[in-house]
């Protein structure tokens, strides 16, 4: 590779190899999945499991305390858990993709955005597993969806777009310093609770500024999946923002990344 | 044209020490105008790698000698296109794979035959051209139904002939190894020579690191003698190795 190549060149070249050999970023994932539940015989399914004992234990709990009806609360309580554990293991997992896979980078000369697709893809598995979840509690409270909940499709592969940027920024930084992945996982902590996942939107105290929930990049990510999977069209705002954060920040991604690429392998 | 051309190429490590690596120390400096640990921000750098010119040509096979860390694996890595220099240039036509580590991404846990479906990929193996290969490959570990069964069980020797045979299917036109690879048992050593050779005479270039002197007579006809990330000799096999194993 030349020097002389531009900094977009570097990072399109490395992320449309990638892309077109998902299938290495799938196998690996997949992979991972595998490995990591091979000897119990219901696999990923254990995860399930506890998700749903979380599910079950926190509706119950935070329904009471803020006296919802069940049959909307819990639903609303099953999707957030559900999506808020995919952004945080995306994005803490997503932040060690290239430490993780020193040993192969150093050797192999495969495309690096392929390790971040490869942490995408194992965690969408998992999302996958724990989706079986919500039909359940639909069914359990006879809840009806309408054709609202297709909106989810586009709603998904907005959200996957985004989080793939925080992901590839994160994965470069948490190369160069090796303190950042600490001060993630503590953004994502806090983030889970001023973001409404165990907490609806219409709790809070009328006269609360909107802001409160609009400055709030997670809350608009979130909603794009909620909404449609609770047979309800997202507000227009859950839709602008996360399209202009797609723009900004693949912008910034892509710079970063065609600028450090060939530093990364030295950081290691 | 198969060719490799490096031209003034120049290899600088960034040691980082605990302050260079952490973005808390990175930010106080900032907001201490610098004042703070100015120098210990950990700009350290080691040369790897210093003004090497080499050019090596279609149907060459060259060795590398040199002390521990002399730099022969960061030339094989920046030859590999692992490392881009930090200064010079180099132009790399033709496909190369490496042989350093044959073992990287086995999985313990799976079996045989998931491990070359996993090994394969990371070769660049598309699925249906390792379908292809995948006979090939199992009929040569000679592991038979062993390949049913997760690698851990596998012992070591077994272990090898495994990776060996997912690792030499390759043909790529240039070879890079890092040296040569040990292969287990007698009876499949003869074997997995027979299949390197094989290898290594389809290929165009070779480039083996070695510290074996037969191995570098038998298989090199030019030798790179490095020293301190720079060439100290570059010429014929026989000539290099008589001044370097002295």
């Amino acid at each position: 590779m030349h020097k002389e190549h531009s900094y977009g060149a570097i990072a399109r070249d490395d992320i449309l190899r990638s892309i077109r050999n998902f299938q290495l970023a799938a196998l690996l994932g997949w992979q991972d999945v595998v490995q990591r539940y091979r000897r119990s015989s219901i696999g990923a399914f254990w995860l399930t499991i506890n998700m749903g004992v979380l599910i079950a234990a926190l509706g119950f709990v935070f329904g009471t305390i803020f006296d919802s009806k069940m049959s909307e609360f819990l639903p609303f309580i099953c999707i957030g858990l559900i999506f808020w554990g995919y952004f945080n293991q995306l994005i803490n997992e997503g932040s060690t993709s290239f430490i993780t896979n020193s040993e192969t980078l150093l050797q192999l000369p495969i495309p690096f955005f392929t390790f971040v697709l490869r942490t995408w893809w194992r965690n969408t598995i998992i999302l996958l597993h724990n989706l079986v979840i919500y039909p359940v509690v639909l069914i359990f409270f006879g809840a009806l969806v309408d054709t609202d909940v297709l909106l989810v499709v586009p709603g998904f592969i907005l959200l996957s777009i985004n989080l793939l940027w925080m992901m590839l920024i994160l994965a470069i930084l948490c190369t160069r310093y090796r303190d950042l992945a600490q001060i993630i996982q503590n953004i994502m902590q806090v983030g889970m609770y001023v973001t409404p996942v165990m907490w609806m939107p219409s709790h809070l105290p009328t006269g609360t500024s909107p802001l409160m929930l609009n400055i709030n990049p997670f809350f608009h990510l979130l909603s794009i999946i909620r909404e449609p999977l609770q047979g309800r069209s997202p507000i227009p705002i859950n839709w602008y923002v996360p399209a202009l954060m797609a723009i900004l920040g693949w912008t910034v991604a892509l710079f970063l990344f065609g600028k450090y690429r060939q530093r990364i392998n030295y950081w290691l | 044209m198969t060719s490799i051309e490096l031209e003034n190429v120049t290899v600088d490590f960034p040691i980082f020490n605990a302050r260079g690596r952490s973005l808390k120390n990175r930010m106080i400096s900032y907001a201490t105008g610098g004042a703070i640990n100015a120098d210990a921000e950990g700009h350290v750098t080691i040369r790897g790698l210093e003004k090497v010119n080499i050019i090596l040509k279609e149907g060459e096979r060259v060795g590398l000698i040199g002390h521990n860390g002399s730099g022969k694996t960061t030339l094989l890595r920046v030859m590999s296109g692992v490392y881009t220099p930090s200064e010079g240039k180099i132009n790399v036509k033709g496909k190369s794979a490496s042989l350093i580590n044959i073992s990287l991404g086995i999985d313990p846990e799976a079996t045989g035959r998931q491990n070359i479906a996993l090994r394969g990929a990371l070769l660049g193996f598309e699925k249906r051209a390792l379908k292809l290969r995948r006979k090939e490959i199992e009929e040569f570990s000679e592991l038979g139904s062993f390949l049913e069964m997760p690698v851990r069980t596998y012992s070591t020797g077994m272990q090898l002939r495994l990776a060996f045979s997912i690792s030499t299917v390759i043909q790529p036109e240039i070879l890079i190894m890092d040296e040569w690879l040990s292969t287990g048992d007698e009876g499949f050593k003869e074997k997995a020579n027979e299949r390197l050779r094989t290898l290594i005479g389809n290929t165009k270039i070779l480039v083996i690191a070695s510290h074996s002197k037969e191995l570098l007579l038998e298989n090199c006809q030019r030798i790179i003698w490095l020293e301190h990330g720079k060439v100290r000799m570059d010429g014929d096999a026989v000539e290099v190795a008589n001044a370097y194993f002295t």
